[in-house]
């Protein structure tokens, strides 16, 4: 399926959102994620089914004031 | 000592980590700042680079308490989710509420900020609110639950120091239990000694120290500016006056023509 991975459309083939992460190369990374805007914290990422079309956001640290 | 929620600060100066140079400039100059507290945010992070991997690295070796930022944020939903994308991060209840409504002066939209700051204590949050001068709007952050405030010197990265100073001496009369931190506008050491001097606990400095032709050497200017205003501040100023009083002694003085 198609998913939106921060703006850009990416192919995964993962079902859910922890899978996706890993084949997305973020295995191991300090991130947050949110799901069609809805924050999904990390305990729920094997739980949380992707669909076709859904918006995924990655957000790490960086720099800030 | 500066208490800010439950942590007990020697340091009243805060630092953004944004603008650097270089990643060894920013931790140079949270050593010459003294800094206890430092600023983060949270952006996009590419599988490919992962480029907040390596920025969290350098942040976590400072040794330093982060105030995760939610900078950018126009709405109360996006402030919020983006607070709590911050705590899973950082592992800090730690939150610097910003809720922008204007984009030319990144002027705080209290209102957002009060709805915002709401919800985030009422679900354990420990919000310092970028807020104006405003006492109506600090007197609701306050019942909000809010701890901390944190209003505006002048806009985000203009460096015009302390525009409204009526203003902020009142909100610093009205609230004089409430730690009141300057966040934005401080240009040069002198805004911030200036602020300690008037009462206010601390001072939040980033483009100031970042964007300095050095900003390690900057750093340390802030850092002796704010030790000295606090120490005035607690020394007690005099009062301002119009006309000029002699500070020699008249009496005795000869009489000679």
């Amino acid at each position: 399926m198609r998913i939106l991975v921060n703006g850009d459309s990416r192919e995964v083939g993962a079902a859910d959102l922890a899978a996706a992460l890993e084949e997305l190369g973020y295995g191991g990374a300090i991130i947050a994620t949110a799901v069609n805007g809805e924050f999904v914290p990390a305990g729920a990422r094997p739980a949380a089914r992707l669909r076709d079309g859904d918006e995924l956001e990655v957000l790490a640290p960086m720099q800030g004031g | 000592m500066l208490r800010l929620y439950e942590a007990q600060l020697r340091s009243r100066l805060l630092l953004g980590s944004a603008r650097y140079p270089s990643p060894a400039v920013l931790t140079e100059a949270v050593r010459a700042a003294g800094a206890e507290i430092v600023t983060v945010s949270l952006r996009r992070e590419s599988g490919g680079e992962r480029a907040g991997q390596g920025f969290w690295s350098i942040i976590r070796d400072l040794g330093v308490r982060v105030l995760p930022n939610t900078a950018g944020c126009h709405s109360v939903k996006e402030a919020v989710t983006t607070a709590h994308m911050g705590r899973e991060v950082f592992g800090t209840p730690w939150v610097k509420l910003e809720v922008i409504g204007e984009e030319e002066t990144l002027q705080p939209d209290v209102f957002g900020l009060i709805e915002a700051a709401r919800i985030l204590c009422r679900e354990g949050f420990e919000v310092f609110p970028y807020t104006t001068e405003d006492l109506i709007a600090a007197e609701r952050l306050l019942e909000a639950g809010c701890r901390v405030l944190m209003p505006w010197g002048s806009p985000i990265g203009s460096g015009r120091g302390l525009n409204n100073l009526f203003g902020l001496k009142a909100l610093r009369a009205r609230f004089p239990e409430v730690p009141l931190v300057i966040d934005a506008g401080i240009g040069v050491p002198s805004h911030a000694a200036q602020a300690l001097e008037l009462g206010f606990d601390a001072v939040l400095i980033n483009t100031a120290v970042s964007q300095a032709r050095d900003p390690i050497g900057m750093a340390g200017a802030f850092a002796q500016a704010v030790a000295a205003g606090r120490a005035a501040y607690v020394a007690g100023p005099m009062e301002p006056r119009d006309l000029a009083a002699p500070s020699t002694p008249l009496i005795g003085k000869a009489f000679l023509r």
